[in-house]
């Protein structure tokens, strides 16, 4: 899918401005960041940045043209695998704000958009990432539970780079409280796989102290309920300090941990933080749903110069899956994954949720219904992207996730899709979330306040109106 | 059985309130060189009777008396000079900045007026690639490591000398090259930032030492048990410190538990710690470099108390005047510190009071051209200077900035 280039505003209250000049020219390579273009007011000149990567395919606006409209297309991107030369370059510079003629017509449902549309709800197609080509080449494929793959992976980061260690409560002697940190401790020693003593504010902030001086721990909450107690350390330390000390002083650490609902351990362990993390601007949240994507982000995580929270799940652990045996079997964060493609409906969710939503999925094809699931693998940055163009394609969507259902994550996906696909929609966005309650001890009042395939399967129905 | 006493709830009160004389019978004092000097390796359980009594090197003469003079060596008169000059840097540049937050220039100040000796001390005995993981008040450790007071003054006033580029709270500075932490608004957060720093220069196995400060009212967050405990176990090369200024905000010493002295705290933790007069520059120059040459050699850390007294106001919100008498500061039995190193140094010789005025003279005006630079470039007056760099709002945020960010902030125009 192309992506357009539109003139950025010099300030909020900008109307239009001059295209001074190019700095890319057409079949240029383009990263993210490089300034391709110049602009200008009478007031102010500023650099146009790239955001996407790609190469510059066909530059709509010459260098020298005055007045171009806010949020014209000036340029078109193709992105890798396009052919620059075919992309479409209908539009152009005459549609100021408004939707651009290829993405409409990339979308048979969408009525093109009102001249005066609020920037908000621009008609912009969207690209999905592609997750297939991230098994390194003849990689043999393992496979393994989530726990040996989350092992192998701070393993692996361990013997790559002297700076990382593990702590935590238990880590060391016990081999970790649910046995992840097997086996370090005998190869690392005490000085890389450190016992701490029960106080997860103590020792989250000694970890933020260690990686401002410059090592890379890996801190073993031993659930991030018990993380409650140093999420102050996590958030306005660690995720800030970067930012308050204007860049001078960074924090390569990982917090790690089971997060979300194990069984029968009530209101204070089963909490989901998914969405509470996903907040903080300076953490970067994953939660894997399988064995590989855990290895993969894992790594991707410790080598990451941020703080990275990294929830895991406990009831997974144990679920096996294919693993690529690769010591550079590192996986993007920030990208989801189509774990299941499909045309009718769009099921986005992370960690276990996935369980219910793959499930989900194949019972709705019994129906007929040809479910697309999204692992979104990373909350925060989110790939919103693969979403909206998954959206883009089905029209409706349903979210899952085990937290609860005010400002959740599925609240995030609901608002942005309101924003960037509203157009596309058929049916409203419907969230399935645990019960708005504290999670209750019995059996059957747990099964109860948790989200279930069944649940699932009814909203999907909701959105389809089958 | 009839039941004659019940539990009572007992608020701690301090000796004096506004109106009263003050007091201070309830801080044990040691005479000069009455503490001896232990060896820097000397066992925690040996340092316990440290803990409730008060180190000292500076008599009511000024001469420098006992066993940690001795420690301290004969120390050259150009180093005491420095400690002086920075202490009386410090002091004028804390009065301008009180003065500027009531021009409406800046909109936070915590002043360190009369805790000088500890700050400017301290700083001098560390090395470069050492840590302070300091709080708000101590303008005095960036004075004496030679922090710019146009940058200092930048991040005061919000306009573009601030290293910061408008992105922290004043007087929340910090300063990788002058080994200064990011001072974080949360007490106590750096407290056990700085043990886990020192573990892992232990870990590399440098030798560089990370000094942890915290005041008296911040010892009772968990933060700081914490690092005591973490110092306790792992015995990274890191200073404790907890400048007792009497005063937490309008909470007096007792609130917080300073019934009994601060430095008593290591001592469930088997740690070895000091306590110390503040406000005697010598007595802080000598268990300066006692303690960091203890936790640099892998001796262990050691809590070090430093009993002085806040003469200021808490910060430019306080006014202290409604609870505690005026005449407090007078009555604090350790003195001022510039006047007692000032003393001494005349009557080694090292000093006179007309290059006393001399010097004064020639720091008010470096504090005053600073200032008049740095105000030059924008102040808070009128809802702030605006001359931040537009383009560093979205940077550091994340090490590289990532897409969201980066449309976000096309999206402003910036």
């Amino acid at each position: 899918m192309p992506i357009d280039v539109l003139m950025p505003a010099l300030s909020p209250t900008m109307e239009k401005g001059n295209l001074a000049k190019w700095l890319k020219a057409e079949g240029d390579r383009i990263k993210p960041g490089d300034v391709i273009a110049e602009i200008e007011t009478d007031k102010a000149t500023m650099e146009v940045e790239a955001v996407d990567e790609g190469v510059l395919a066909k530059i709509l606006v010459p260098a020298g043209t005055a007045d171009v409209s806010v949020n014209a297309r000036i340029a078109v991107i193709a992105s890798d695998g396009e052919d620059a030369s075919s992309v479409s370059t209908a539009g152009g510079a005459s549609l100021p704000g408004a939707a651009d003629a290829s993405a409409a017509a990339a979308s048979p449902k969408a009525e093109p958009a009102p001249v005066s549309a609020p920037q908000t709800q621009q008609a912009l197609a969207a690209a999905a990432y592609d997750a297939s080509s991230e098994v390194p080449a003849g990689a043999e494929m393992v496979v393994m539970t989530m726990r040996e793959a989350l092992r192998d992976a701070m393993a692996e980061e361990m013997r790559r780079d002297g700076d990382v260690f593990v702590m935590g409560e238990e880590v060391a002697e016990y081999q970790g409280a649910y046995k992840v940190t097997q086996g370090l401790l005998q190869e690392f020693g005490p000085k890389r796989v450190i016992d701490t003593p029960i106080t997860e504010h103590g020792f989250a902030g000694v970890g933020v102290g260690a990686a401002l001086a410059g090592l890379k721990p890996v801190v073993e909450f031993m659930t991030f309920n018990f993380a409650m107690q140093a999420i102050d350390q996590i958030i306005n330390s660690a995720a800030k300090t970067l930012y308050m000390s204007g860049g001078q002083m960074g924090c390569s650490i990982v917090f790690r941990g089971p997060n979300g609902a194990a069984a029968r351990v009530a209101a204070q362990h089963s909490q989901d933080y998914s969405a509470w993390y996903s907040q903080i601007p300076g953490l970067l949240v994953i939660a894997p749903s399988n064995a590989a994507d855990a290895k993969g982000l894992l790594k991707a995580a410790i080598r990451n110069p941020n703080p990275v929270v990294f929830l895991e799940n406990e009831i997974l652990y144990g679920q096996s899956a294919p693993v690529p045996k690769h010591d550079d079997f590192v996986l993007p964060i920030g990208k989801a994954r189509i774990a299941r493609p499909g045309k009718d409906v769009t099921i986005v969710s992370f960690s276990i949720g996935m369980t219910y939503a793959l499930k989900a999925a194949e019972e709705l094809a019994k129906d007929g219904v040809d479910a697309e699931v999204i692992d979104l693998r990373t909350i925060r940055p989110m790939d919103i992207e693969t979403v909206v163009a998954s959206v883009q394609k089905t029209g409706r969507c349903v979210t899952v996730e085990e937290g609860w259902p005010q400002s959740g994550v599925g609240s995030e996906i609901s608002a942005q899709i309101m924003e960037r696909a509203f157009d596309w929609l058929d049916a409203p966005v419907v969230r399935v979330t645990g019960k708005d309650v504290p999670m209750p001890y019995a059996a059957n009042l747990e099964k109860l306040a948790l989200p279930s395939v069944a649940e699932v399967v009814q909203a999907v129905r909701s959105v389809t109106y089958r | 059985m009839t039941q004659t006493r019940r539990p009572r709830l007992h608020v701690p009160e301090p000796p004096a309130r506004p109106g009263q004389t003050p007091s201070f019978a309830h801080v044990p004092l040691s005479p000069a060189g009455a503490v001896a000097c232990p060896p820097v390796d000397v066992s925690p359980e040996d340092t316990k009777d440290f803990a409730s009594r008060l180190i000292r090197v500076l008599d009511d003469e000024g001469r420098a008396v006992g066993s940690w003079a001795d420690f301290l060596g004969a120390s050259e008169g150009d180093v005491l000079r420095r400690g002086l000059r920075d202490m009386m840097t410090t002091r004028f540049l804390d009065q301008r900045m009180l003065l500027a937050h009531r021009q409406g220039k800046t909109t936070n100040y915590a002043a360190s007026t009369g805790e000088e000796a500890i700050t400017c001390g301290f700083q001098r005995m560390l090395s470069p690639g050492d840590m302070n993981f300091p709080t708000y008040r101590q303008s005095g450790l960036l004075v004496s490591a030679g922090f710019p007071l146009t940058n200092f003054m930048g991040l005061q006033f919000g306009n573009d000398l601030d290293p910061l580029e408008g992105k922290n709270l004043p007087p929340m500075h910090s300063s990788k090259a002058h080994g200064f932490f990011t001072v974080s608004g949360n007490l106590a957060t750096q407290y056990v930032q700085a043990v886990g720093w020192a573990m892992a220069s232990a870990i590399d196995g440098n030798d560089r030492v990370a000094a942890a400060w915290i005041g008296d009212g911040a010892t009772a967050e968990g933060d700081f048990h914490s690092a005591l405990l973490y110092a306790s176990v792992y015995r990274p090369p890191v200073v404790l410190n907890i400048t007792n200024n009497q005063w937490a905000i309008s909470s007096f010493v007792g609130i917080a538990g300073g019934h009994v002295p601060f430095a008593t705290r290591a001592h469930g933790y088997g740690l070895a710690s000091l306590r110390v007069d503040g406000n005697d520059f010598l007595a802080v120059l000598a268990v300066s470099k006692w303690a960091i040459a203890r936790a640099r050699q892998g001796y262990g850390p050691v809590l070090i108390e430093w009993v002085t007294y806040r003469a200021a106001a808490h910060s430019t919100s306080d006014d202290p005047s409604v609870y505690r008498p005026k005449e407090e500061a007078a009555a604090w039995p350790l003195g001022d510190p510039i006047e007692r190193l000032k003393r001494h140094l005349i009557a080694a010789g090292e000093w006179s009071e007309e290059r006393h005025e001399q010097a004064r003279v020639e720091i008010e005006e470096e504090v005053l051209s600073a200032q008049k630079e740095a105000e030059s470039r924008g102040t808070m007056i009128g809802g702030g200077g605006g001359t931040a760099p537009l383009s560093a709002m979205f940077e550091g945020v994340y090490k590289e900035m990532p897409e969201h960010l980066r449309r976000q902030r096309q999206k402003a125009g910036i």
